[in-house]
């Protein structure tokens, strides 16, 4: 089972089990492989790996440690705060959503039975019935009605109130039936309430010190900054799930030291490995990866509104200017996907695949900085550790430019406060997004003339009118082809420039069984403590 | 008596100069925590922070009062024992700290059982016998472990020890301690990287500081006297030597509260270091503020202690 090409990762290893969970047959991996350059006996035991992996059984018990990467009082069991991937994992085990995104990016029902609609204005949210808290109260619609209220509140202090806001009516029509009027239509309010932030917690609730949810988990320990421990759910109301009998986890913040925490056995996830890490972990037969690609990016804003940004070209240029290709392999070592410029991503269904990603061709910039008359002019770019990877990429940049005449001043400035005082404010600066479900919530979060993270400060009339004829559409086909175009807006007019998508590479022990890759983000999009199993 | 009246006024003034220093700390912390950027509603919403939901959040946090006034509050509920409530997570400041507090002192308690014996034996031996090769060897390993930052030696600890051999976990929380082995392995690593960075320095210190009153005149009428070398040192020269020694032990031990950073990160230990780290990112006024007064009072305390020790173990200042 170790017979694998060299550089062969657990993306390709991904890769294929992607592949066969979509239906692929023998002939067509082997095909893909042949052309990828591996040759048929390696393919051939390479697929049965992959098969292996993804035809498991499911065996129940032990207890699962797992580290994420960030951890600090900050934590917290509210959904509404919730910021940090350990939050997320810890609300998902306690809680659950009305809905959640399967790994191809589906949404499917969890708390709900039935969300309806006729025009994408007024929703119908059916719940289950039958579902209880850990406290042993069932599950209403005055629940809902209380966890969804909430974002509106602004001394909640919710990360997801801008979203929240679209809500204008939420409505109790009986015990399990809600009624929610938008304040204009939305097809993707099913997939909105997939969110993390929008799990649901018992009316009232406003004492986060211990969680009461419905999830697979019953909170046991909670000490922010230091750990969770989760314990089984014995009348959890999925017929499925959870194998583990508890979980416990803790953030390693030091890459290497969650690295080793691993490979010693002390725990069995680590997620978010630097890409660095990656050769090591799987030159370990007792240790796995698994990567997920899906939309988080680090890109180059470049406001519209002001100098530099503002003369024509420039922006194109330094699209043209960015080498995406060395991005994506000397800096990510192959653990990123090169993209086009604009954020949609290809884990998502509206992804727009016949855009391509502009070319390296620092001609072609120089030609356009000479039209922008900015040729050798000295331009800052300001680059942070809080944008992943961001310094390294602006150092690219600045290399690439110096060989073309511009001269490009990477200022480095620190993590702390970036958020508040450069990000959408400096010119010429880098941001970092996290995946979103929707094309919806990152085009009117970034794009939208009035978006609150207008990176680029970007204005067009077409595509607010095109954001809202997209939103209200209920058919599939016209929604497809509004994305589409929309996606080459973004590429073509916005001024930021999107080089490569991350990915994500969890490592874990070998006895877990059951992580796949989710569009939402790592760890199976953080909810990896309810599907995942320890074999013996 | 032990304490004369003179003693006793020099112990009074100390501690008098200790709780003033406590005021200027807490008010210097303050001023330094105002610099910062971004307020903690800023920092909780992050990217997400857009003007009307940090208006709302600092509304809904009490934190529209001038920043001087919560402070203010604060060091008045101080005097009562007061802490403060976390702003980040509205818990009390005292269940944060406390068993992080309990953690971190049982890691320097530890450590500071290893290291001092271990170094006080290597140098006095040392300046024992200055020259030799065991003096040579001596200092030549203290050099190279204070010239090695403490994260690589943590990290190739880790390697060796959890990775490669298997021996001890690579993280040094949620094991067990409820035997005394298995307590053994779970501090052995923390242990062994503080150890060698307090030892270092402090064998350096004890060896000069010997080796000043093994020069002095009355030690070498000692060894005229026919004293042996060992009573030479240890009966004539050690006793001058304690006060210099207690300083730098002090100083070295006040680093095991507070100073801990790098091996409270790698191996994953919950100790008060970490949490003042992320009181700072979060710009948690009553946290910071409430770490900084206790490692200020634990440097405060050490210091003080060596003090005391260098006044009763010297008559011409005990009078």
């Amino acid at each position: 089972m170790t017979k694998t090409p060299t550089n062969w990762t657990g993306r390709d290893d991904a890769m294929v089990e992607d592949m066969i969970r979509r239906g692929a047959t023998r002939r067509q991996l082997l095909k893909m492989l042949m052309a990828s350059g591996v040759g048929v006996a390696a393919g051939g035991s390479l697929l049965m790996r992959a098969g292996a992996a993804h035809a498991e059984t499911p065996v129940s018990g032990g207890h699962l440690r797992a580290a994420g990467w960030s951890s600090s009082t900050a934590d917290t069991l509210d959904p509404a705060k919730a910021s940090l991937s350990t939050d997320y994992v810890r609300c998902c085990a306690f809680y659950n959503r009305l809905t959640f995104l399967d790994e191809a990016g589906e949404v499917q029902m969890e708390l709900a039975e039935k969300i309806e609609t006729d025009d994408a204005k007024t929703w119908n949210v059916t719940l289950r019935s039958g579902v209880t808290f850990h406290d042993g109260k069932t599950l209403t619609s005055d629940d809902v009605l209380y966890s969804l209220n909430r974002h509106l509140d602004p001394a909640v202090g919710s990360k997801v109130n801008s979203i929240a806001k679209q809500m204008t009516e939420i409505t109790k029509v009986d015990d399990l039936n809600l009624r929610i009027v938008l304040d204009q239509a939305n097809a993707d309010l099913p997939a909105i309430l997939a969110l993390h932030h929008f799990l649901i917690i018992a009316d009232g609730t406003t004492d986060f010190a211990k969680a009461n949810g419905t999830g697979a988990f019953i909170c046991e320990t909670f000490e922010p900054g230091v750990r969770s421990v989760g314990k089984k759910n014995p009348d959890y109301w999925k017929a499925e799930g959870p194998y583990l009998d508890s979980f416990e986890f803790i953030a390693i913040s030091d890459d290497n030291a969650r690295v080793n925490a691993l490979l010693s056995g002390d725990i069995q996830l680590a997620a978010a490995i630097n890409p660095r890490s990656v050769r090591l972990v799987e030159s370990n037969n007792s240790v796995k990866t698994s990567v997920t690609t899906s939309g988080n990016y680090s890109n180059l804003n470049m406001r519209l509104d002001i100098d530099p940004g503002d003369k024509a070209g420039f922006v194109e240029g330094m699209k043209y200017l960015i080498n995406r290709e060395a991005i994506q392999k000397s800096l990510f070592r192959g653990l990123a996907e090169v993209a086009n410029d604009q954020p949609v991503s290809p884990a998502d269904r509206y992804h727009n695949p016949n855009l391509k990603a502009r070319e390296f061709d620092p001609e072609r910039a120089k030609a356009l900085f000479d039209k922008a008359g900015l040729l050798g002019t000295e331009i800052p770019i300001v680059a942070s550790d809080a944008a992943t990877s961001s310094v390294d990429m602006a150092t690219i940049v600045q290399q690439a430019g110096r060989d073309v005449g511009m001269n490009f001043k990477v200022e480095r400035v620190p993590s702390d406060g970036y958020w508040s005082n450069y990000w959408l404010k400096a010119p010429v600066h880098f941001g970092n997004i996290n995946p979103r479900p929707t094309p919806d919530i990152l085009f009117s979060l970034l794009y939208a003339s009035d978006a609150p993270w207008n990176e680029s400060h970007y204005k067009s009339d077409k595509f607010d009118a095109m954001l809202s004829e997209a939103r209200g559409a209920l058919d599939e086909d016209k929604r497809t082809s509004i994305y589409w175009e929309m996606q080459e807006m973004v590429a073509n007019e916005a001024g930021t420039a999107i080089p490569v998508y991350i990915s994500n590479v969890d490592a874990l022990s070998s006895k877990v069984g059951g992580l796949k890759p989710n569009p939402l983000g790592g760890m199976m999009g953080y909810a990896f403590a309810e599907y995942v199993w320890l074999k013996d | 008596m032990l304490l004369s009246y003179s003693t006793s006024i020099l112990v009074l003034q100390r501690l008098a100069i200790a709780l003033l220093t406590l005021v200027i700390v807490s008010f210097a912390v303050f001023f330094a925590t105002e610099l910062l950027p971004g307020d903690v509603a800023q920092i909780l919403l992050g990217q997400a922070a857009t003007p009307e939901a940090v208006a709302g959040l600092r509304e809904a946090m009490g934190l529209n009062q001038p920043a001087f006034l919560r402070f203010l509050g604060w060091l008045a509920g101080l005097l009562h024992g007061d802490f403060g409530i976390s702003y980040v997570n509205n818990m009390p400041v005292a269940d944060l700290i406390g068993d992080r507090l309990v953690n971190s002192l049982r890691l320097a308690g530890v450590t500071t059982l290893v290291s001092v014996p271990v170094s006080l034996c290597l140098g006095i031996g040392a300046a024992m016998w200055r020259g030799s090769l065991f003096d040579r060897i001596v200092t030549v390993l203290t050099i190279s472990v204070i010239s090695v930052p403490e994260f690589m030696v943590a990290t190739l600890a880790v390697l060796i020890f959890a990775v490669w051999l298997g021996w001890l976990p690579a993280l040094s929380y949620g094991a067990d301690v409820s035997s005394f082995s298995a307590m053994l392995k779970a501090y052995a690593m923390p242990v062994i990287s503080l150890s060698f960075v307090v030892c270092a320095q402090m064998i350096r210190m004890t060896r000069a500081a010997v080796i000043d009153t093994i020069n002095t005149p009355y030690v070498e009428m000692a060894l005229l006297k026919g004293a042996r070398r060992s009573r030479m040192v240890l009966r004539h020269a050690l006793p001058n030597a304690l006060g210099p020694i207690a300083n730098a032990i002090a100083l070295s031990l006040s680093y095991l509260v507070g100073g801990v950073i790098i091996v409270e990160t790698i191996f994953n230990y919950p100790g008060v270091a970490k949490l003042m780290v992320d009181a700072v990112a979060t710009r948690d006024l009553p946290l910071i503020q409430s770490c900084a007064m206790i490692f200020c009072v634990s440097y405060l305390s050490l210091i003080t202690l060596a003090d005391l020790m260098a006044i009763l173990s010297n008559p011409r200042l005990r009078k």
